[in-house]
């Protein structure tokens, strides 16, 4: 295996870089279409749950 | 009795989901196409999900099931990467570094999907070698090799040579550095 110094100039560059381009990612705002899907989901799952013993699951 | 349900914590990792997802694919589109998938196998399998275990590494690993299983053969017949990783990066004003990362974008691009996925997961989002490697499958020692081959490819690429780095003092390097940022 490589014996590279950790902090070389190459491997900093390329860290840093990688990061920057994740993050980017990271902090957009993240797209309605998720939280959507995701309460799509939990309603789903709510409504044919046996236990709705409140009965303040949305009705369709 | 139930106290916490680990689906509602899936709203946390939507972010790095998506970063994750770019990062394999490069093209936004093939990439939340591949969120939505992930998403829905994730709330349907919760039960393979052990509490207590890294939920995260557990996404991830969908998400690379998703993509190696149906997205990766989509991303073949897509032509255009909107970037990267990399256009909205590029299309940021004044971002520093900007030069810099368009040709890391570039460089990126050239290295294989596991190698690719091994540098992000480890290099980005912060995985232990262990983590990394449960997460595709695979052996640490692998884990490790593809990270140090993608790392070498891509100082390779961007020509950040380490005998070149080794010549050169910290003043030299500095003063290139902002030699760019003015070019840019």
């Amino acid at each position: 295996m490589t014996q590279t110094p950790k902090n070389s100039r190459a491997e900093r560059e390329i860290n840093d870089n990688l990061k920057r381009a994740y993050d980017d990612v990271i902090q957009q705002p993240v797209p309605d279409r998720f939280t959507d899907l995701l309460a799509q989901l939990k309603q789903a799952e709510a409504e044919k749950a046996p236990q709705n013993a409140r009965g303040d699951n949305a009705d369709q | 009795m139930q106290t916490s349900d680990p689906r509602d914590e899936l709203v946390e990792h939507l972010g790095a989901m998506r970063a994750f997802a770019m990062s394999l694919t490069r093209n936004s589109a093939l990439a939340d196409d591949m969120v939505q998938d992930a998403l829905v196998k994730a709330w349907t399998k919760i039960d393979t999900f052990q509490p207590g275990t890294n939920l995260r590494a557990w996404l991830f690993t969908i998400l690379r099931n998703t993509y190696y299983s149906h997205h990766r053969k989509a991303r073949r017949e897509v032509s255009d990467t909107d970037g990267a990783f990399s256009d909205q990066l590029a299309q940021k004003p004044d971002h520093d570094g900007r030069l810099q990362m368009r040709d890391f974008n570039t460089a990126f691009a050239e290295l294989n999907d596991e190698q690719r996925e091994a540098l992000v997961l480890v290099g980005a989002e912060g995985f232990s070698y262990e983590e990394a490697a449960e997460t595709c499958g695979v052996a640490v020692g692998t884990i490790k090799s593809r990270v140090n081959r993608a790392r070498a490819r891509l100082a390779e690429l961007m020509e950040l040579n380490e005998d070149e780095a080794l010549e050169m003092t910290d003043s030299v390097t500095t003063g290139i550095v902002s030699a760019q940022k003015n070019v840019a």
